[in-house]
């Protein structure tokens, strides 16, 4: 009688998916949680560590921040989760679940950065990773700023770093480097040597702010451009503008509200996105649900997320 | 007055240059600074000030770059 030896996986390990089935017999990608991009050098090792020991010859950069250990036996399964716990590294999440929110480097080094995006991804993960939608998977990023690097506005929900500017006339020399400064052309120099504002073309950048030398812009307003309704893949939509100078601490409410917008407005309608959901619906009831909780954040109208002409598959 | 001609040079090769050239200088001696128009006048000036230099004035100049007068300050 041959010695047939059980094989045993802690089938609560892949509740949150994150387990990602390969070409391979018996192998798997373990797609591992890193939100916002950021890596500690101690976890960095132990991951190497647990790659060299239990994977393949390389890892991989998935294109949304996470590592992906690569060619892993499913039988190793609970050996890599217990090593990885050593270094507090867990496993990411695939499906239709809030996934781990991506983000740039933020504000801390990054001198672009108007906000704490790193912070803002962190205590998203920590609150929401892993919810089931119930229809599809739900993606969020954080940029932070203007300039966008993430790409905000292609994920379920996209935030994106802003401020207000405000010039105190006094303070002002008429140096002239904050209108050489606005790309947008929001501030051009007026005869008296003064900037003139205009509130139209500005984007909130805070390039003003940043390049004054006497600190007569400043800032009066500080928080997320919020954009919903967008995804890449096989019908893209680009997200459309929801809220503006959404403070920082109320994102992870924010996020929870549309997600109960969601799992009620999708049901029944299978395996659908919130900007698929929106256009059916219209961006109005959406907004509607938003504008109670978030009264003085949102904005007044909008419009449906934006369909991208990719010129092969016509739209449904 | 300590002129500094960056004229030429790109980013971030020119704000590089600066710092060298501005490290020569006593603390609180005011430089001008010759950038082209475009991406150096929009970001040198602004990396200048977030080193701690006080910047007093721009202009541009009939050639057609920019004249960046500053305080050189020590950190």
């Amino acid at each position: 009688m041959a010695d047939v030896k059980q094989t045993k996986v802690d089938l609560n390990n892949l509740k949150a998916g994150g387990f990602i089935k390969e070409r391979g017999k018996d192998l798997f990608t373990v797609r591992l949680r890193v939100p916002g991009g950021r890596m500690s050098v101690p976890r960095l090792k132990k991951i190497a560590e647990v790659a060299e020991k239990f994977g393949g010859e390389f890892v991989h950069l998935s294109v949304r921040q996470s590592i992906e250990l690569i060619n892993i036996n499913f039988k190793d399964f609970d050996a890599v989760v217990e090593e990885l716990g050593e270094a507090t590294q867990k496993v990411a999440s695939c499906g239709a679940r809030v996934r781990v929110p991506v983000a740039c480097g933020g504000c801390e080094y990054n001198p672009n950065g108007l906000v704490d995006t790193q912070k803002s991804a962190l205590e998203v993960d920590e609150k929401l990773f892993g919810t089931p939608t119930g229809h599809h998977k739900f993606k969020v990023a954080f940029a932070g700023c203007p300039f966008d690097c993430p790409k905000s506005a292609t994920n379920d929900i996209g935030f994106q770093g802003a401020i207000y500017p405000t010039l105190d006339t006094d303070a002002c020399i008429g140096c002239g480097l904050c209108a050489k400064s606005c790309v947008p052309g929001a501030i051009v120099m007026g005869d008296d040597n003064r900037p003139i504002f205009s509130d139209a073309p500005c984007i909130w950048c805070g390039d003003c702010v940043k390049v004054c030398p006497t600190g007569a812009w400043s800032e009066a307003k500080r928080g997320y451009t919020v954009r919903i309704g967008g995804k890449w893949g096989r019908n893209p939509l680009v997200g459309t503008l929801f809220a503006t100078f959404l403070p920082e601490e109320r994102v992870a409410e924010f996020i929870a509200t549309v997600l109960e917008w969601y799992k009620e407005k999708a049901e029944g309608f299978g395996r659908v996105r919130l900007g698929d959901t929106i256009i059916r619906e219209g961006a109005q009831a959406l907004l509607d649900h938003l504008q109670g909780r978030f009264p003085g954040y949102t904005v007044t109208a909008t419009i449906a997320p934006q369909v991208i002409a990719t010129q092969v598959g016509s739209s449904r | 007055m300590q002129v500094i001609d960056l004229r030429g040079v790109s980013c971030p090769t020119n704000f590089v240059k600066a710092k060298l050239a501005l490290e020569e200088l006593d603390n609180g001696t005011v430089a001008r600074i010759l950038l082209d128009d475009g991406e150096p006048v929009k970001n040198v000036p602004r990396s200048l000030k977030a080193d701690g230099h006080r910047l007093i004035g721009l202009k541009q100049v009939d050639e057609g770059h920019y004249v960046l007068e500053l305080e050189k300050i020590d950190a």
